[in-house]
C-alpha cells in the first residue's frame, strides 16, 4: 500500500482540483441571472436527447446481444470485443464518418435523390440521436450480453427440452434477465448523454438542439456572459450528480454475479432464427464499421497532403495525451482504494465544461486565460480518465496487497520497495491497459480545449472542428483519419507495452 | 537464548486464544490443534501481523511485542505466497539482503551459496511458475535461511506437496534448523509431520496454548480436545 500520507494528499488534491472551480461557478452564477426561455429549452433539450439516446441504444441492443449470445460463428470473440472500441473512439471522428454517409452529401442522400426523394439533413434532433446511439448501442449490448452470458445453461437446456418456442422461451427465460439489466443499462447511458458537448456542437446547435453543455460553451465563447455560463454549470452539475446517484443506486441492484458459466450452444437451431440473427449481427456491424470505413478511404490518401498547422496540431495533442496519462497515473496508484474511487467518481459526474468554466474563473485575474489552455485542458482530462484507471487498477492492487503484502512486512521491503518490486511489477499489464485508455481519451477529447484553445493553441480535435466549421471537408476527413491513428495508435502501444514480458 | 511467550491474549473476530509457554530453547516446535483453534493466529501474532490484546513475546529479555515484522528476531514460511512470481529465484533470495537492484559480489555469492545449500545450484535465473512444487519450497527455504533470523515460523508450507516431497522437505527444514539452533514454529495438521521432525508439540485447543511436551508420548496418549481431532477416541 501507499504511503498513508500520500494517499491523503492526492485524495485532498483531486477533492480541491473538483471543489475549488465549482466554488467559482456557484460565486460567478448570482442572484442577478435569469434562466430565461433559451436555458430552458436547453434543459428540456438534454433531458429529452438523453433519455430518447438512452432509450434507443437499449431497444437496439437487446437482439443484438440476443444474437451475439447464441450464435457461434468465426470471429464473434473478435466482434464482442470490438464493441468496446467505441470507447477510445474520438467523438468528432465518429461523428465526420456519420455524416459521410448520413449527412448532406452522404450516401444515404445520394441514394435518396437518385430514387427522386427529399435528402434528410444530419442536423438537429436526430443527428445527436444518431451519434448517441453509434456510441452506446456498443456499450449497451455489452452490458445486456453479460446478462445473457449469466444465464445458467441449465434453465436454457430445460427450456430445450421442454420445447419452448420462441416466444416462451422470452417470457419465462430471457425477459426477466432483460428486465433486471435494462434500467441500470439505461441509465449509466442516460447520464452519459446528458453531458454530450462533441457531439451536441458538431450535429445539434441552435434553439432547438442545444444541450446544457453547448449552451455553456456558447454563454462563455460568443457572449462573454460567464454569470450565465455559471448558473447553467450548476443546473448541470445538478442533473449530473442526481442522475448519475440514481445509476450508481440501480447498479447496486443489479445483481449480475451468480455464474459466468457461459450457455451451452443450443445444439440445434431453426434456420430462420439463425438467419435472422445473423441479419441482426450484420446490421449492427455495417453501422458500426461502414462509417469509419468510408472515412477512411475519404480520408487516407490526404494525410501527407494536411499542412503544418493540423502537424502542428497533432504534436499538441500528443504531448497533451502522454502528459494527461503520465498526471493520472500519478493518482491513480495511491486512490486504487475504495475512497479514492469514490471522490474519482464523484470528480467525474462534474461536467468538464463545468470544471473548465469554474478553472478559466480561477486563473482570470492572474494569467490570460487562453495561455494556460493545454494545461488546464491536460488536468481536466487525466481527471476525467480517473475513474476508469482506478476501476481497471483497484481490484489488480487489492490483489496484489492481499497475496503479497505479509510477505513483504516480513521482508521489511518499505514503500520504495514494496513499489519498486512488488507493485509495479505485478500491475504492468492493467497499467499499461490504464495508460492505453487515458492517452486515447485525452488524444480525441473535443471539451475544455474548446472553451479556451484558439488556433495558435488548438489540439488536433479542435483543429478538425474548426476545418469541418469552414467546409474544408477532404482535409477534415484526412485529419480525422490522422487523429483515429493516433488514438488507437496510444491505445495499442501502452496496453503493447504493458503485455509484454508481462509476468505469469 | 529462549524464547518466552509470556501471558499472551489474542482475540480476532469473535475466537480468543490465551498463551503462557515456559522458555522456549532452540528446537522444532509443533504446533497443532483443531481447525479454528487459533494455530495460525498464535502465528501470525508472533509475526507482527496481529497485534497482542495483552502480554509479552520476549527474545533475550527484551519485549518485542510492539515491533514491526521485519525488525523481529523471527523470518516466517507462509501457507503459499513465499515467493514473488514475477522475480527470478535469485531476486526473490536477494530480497532478503538489499532492495537494491545491484547486488555486491559478497551478496551474489551468499544468494548462490543459498542456491546450493537447498539443492537449487544454477536455478537462479527461474522465476517461481517454471519451478515445480517443490523447487518453489526449497527457494522460500534458500530465502529464510539469507534473513538469518535466530526463530522460524512456519505455517503449513509444504501442505500442498506431495508426500514424499513434503517429507523430504521437512528433513531439510530440519537439516537447516539445527544447523543453526533455531527456534522453531511450525503448524501442522498432521501427526505424522510432527513426529518427523518436531521433539516437542505445542496443543492449541479451547482457548488455550499448552504447554509443550514430548510429540511421541502426546501422541500416543493425547488430551481430549486432540484426541477428538486426531479422532483416536
Amino acid at each position: 500500500m501507499a504511503p498513508r500520507a500520500v494517499q491523503i494528499i492526492a485524495g485532498a488534491a483531486l477533492a480541491a482540483f473538483v471543489i475549488a472551480p465549482l466554488a467559482a461557478v456557484w460565486a460567478k452564477a448570482g442572484p442577478a441571472v435569469r434562466f430565461g426561455p433559451a436555458e430552458w429549452a436547453a434543459l428540456r433539450f438534454t433531458l429529452l436527447q438523453a433519455a430518447l439516446s438512452a432509450a434507443l441504444s437499449v431497444l437496439l441492443a437487446i437482439p443484438l446481444a440476443r444474437a451475439l449470445a447464441r450464435s457461434r460463428f468465426w470471429g464473434r470473440d473478435v466482434t464482442i470485443m470490438l464493441l468496446g472500441a467505441p470507447f477510445i473512439l474520438p467523438v468528432i471522428v465518429a461523428v465526420l464518418g456519420l455524416i459521410a454517409i448520413f449527412g448532406q452529401n452522404g450516401l444515404l442522400n445520394d441514394g435518396l435523390r437518385a430514387l427522386g426523394f427529399e435528402p434528410l439533413s444530419i442536423y438537429g434532433l436526430q443527428g445527436v440521436l444518431l451519434a448517441h446511439v453509434f456510441f452506446n448501442l456498443p456499450l449497451a449490448t455489452r452490458m445486456i450480453l453479460l446478462g445473457w452470458m449469466s444465464l445458467p445453461s441449465e434453465r436454457i437446456r430445460l427450456g430445450q427440452s421442454l420445447g419452448l418456442g420462441a416466444m416462451a422461451r422470452f417470457y419465462l427465460i430471457e425477459w426477466p434477465m432483460i428486465r433486471r439489466i435494462l434500467p441500470s443499462a439505461f441509465a449509466v447511458i442516460f447520464v452519459i448523454c446528458l453531458s454530450s458537448f462533441a457531439v451536441a456542437l458538431t450535429l445539434g446547435g441552435g434553439p432547438k438542439a442545444t444541450t446544457i453543455e453547448l449552451a455553456i460553451y456558447q454563454a462563455f465563447r460568443f457572449e462573454f456572459d460567464f454569470a450565465t455560463a455559471a448558473l447553467l454549470g450548476l443546473v448541470q452539475l445538478f442533473l449530473s450528480v442526481s442522475a448519475a446517484g440514481v445509476a450508481l443506486w440501480l447498479a447496486g441492484h443489479d445483481r449480475l454475479g451468480i455464474g459466468l458459466d457461459r450457455p451451452a450452444p443450443a445444439a440445434l437451431r431453426p434456420l430462420s432464427e439463425r438467419c435472422i440473427d445473423a441479419g441482426v449481427i450484420l446490421g449492427a456491424m455495417l453501422f458500426l464499421i461502414l462509417p469509419l470505413a468510408l472515412l477512411f478511404i475519404k480520408g487516407a490518401a490526404g494525410v501527407p497532403d494536411l499542412g503544418a498547422p493540423v502537424w502542428f496540431a497533432a504534436l499538441r495533442s500528443l504531448a497533451l495525451a502522454l502528459g494527461a496519462t503520465l498526471l493520472c497515473l500519478c493518482f491513480a496508484l495511491p486512490l486504487a482504494t475504495r475512497w479514492g474511487e469514490l471522490i474519482a467518481t464523484l470528480g467525474i459526474a462534474v461536467s468538464p465544461l463545468v470544471l473548465g468554466t469554474g478553472l478559466f474563473l480561477i486563473v482570470r485575474p492572474y494569467v490570460n486565460p487562453f495561455d494556460v489552455a493545454l494545461g488546464v485542458t491536460l488536468c481536466v482530462n487525466a481527471l476525467m480518465s480517473l475513474p476508469f484507471a482506478l476501476r481497471i487498477l483497484r481490484p489488480e492492487v487489492q490483489a496484489v496487497e492481499q497475496n503479497f503484502s505479509h510477505l513483504s512486512a516480513a521482508l521489511g521491503l518499505g514503500a520504495w520497495g514494496w513499489f519498486r518490486w512488488v507493485m509495479l511489477p505485478r500491475l504492468r499489464r492493467p497499467l499499461g491497459f490504464a495508460a492505453g485508455l487515458t492517452a486515447a481519451l485525452s488524444m480525441g477529447d473535443l471539451g475544455v480545449i474548446a472553451l479556451f484553445g484558439d488556433a495558435e493553441r488548438a489540439t488536433l480535435p479542435l483543429k478538425l472542428y474548426q476545418l469541418m466549421g469552414s467546409y474544408r471537408m477532404d482535409q477534415a476527413a484526412a485529419a480525422a483519419v490522422l487523429l483515429l491513428a493516433l488514438s488507437l495508435g496510444l491505445f495499442w502501444l501502452f496496453d503493447r507495452v504493458g503485455r509484454y514480458g508481462a509476468q505469469d | 537464548m529462549a524464547l518466552k511467550i509470556n501471558n499472551v491474549h489474542i482475540a480476532q473476530g469473535g475466537f480468543r486464544l490465551t498463551a503462557s509457554l515456559p522458555p522456549l530453547e532452540a528446537g522444532i516446535y509443533a504446533v497443532m490443534g483443531p481447525s479454528g483453534a487459533g494455530k495460525s493466529s498464535l502465528l501470525a501474532a508472533m509475526a507482527g501481523f496481529l497485534a497482542l490484546q495483552d502480554g509479552q513475546i520476549l527474545w533475550k529479555g527484551r519485549d518485542i511485542a510492539a515491533l514491526p515484522p521485519a525488525q523481529r528476531p523471527m523470518a516466517m514460511l507462509f501457507q503459499d505466497n513465499n515467493l514473488f512470481p514475477h522475480l527470478s529465484a535469485a531476486r526473490n533470495i536477494a530480497l532478503a539482503l538489499t532492495r537494491r537492484a545491484k547486488l555486491t559480489a559478497d551478496q551474489t555469492d551468499q544468494v548462490n551459496a543459498a542456491l546450493e545449500r537447498v539443492g537449487l545450484a544454477g536455478f537462479g535465473t527461474k522465476k517461481p511458475p517454471q519451478l515445480s512444487g517443490g523447487e518453489q519450497s526449497r527457494v522460500a527455504l534458500a530465502r529464510v535461511m539469507l534473513q538469518d533470523k535466530p526463530i522460524l515460523l512456519v505455517d503449513e508450507p509444504f501442505s500442498a506437496l506431495g508426500p514424499a516431497l513434503k517429507a523430504e522437505m521437512l528433513d531439510l527444514l530440519g537439516e537447516l534448523a539445527r544447523e543453526r539452533g533455531s527456534v522453531v514454529l511450525m503448524v501442522t495438521h498432521d501427526p505424522a509431520d510432527a513426529l518427523r521432525i518436531a521433539e516437542k508439540t505445542i496443543v492449541v485447543a479451547e482457548g488455550t496454548a499448552h504447554p509443550p511436551e514430548q510429540t511421541e508420548g502426546l501422541l500416543q496418549n493425547p488430551p481430549p480436545a486432540l484426541a477428538a481431532y486426531l479422532g483416536t477416541d
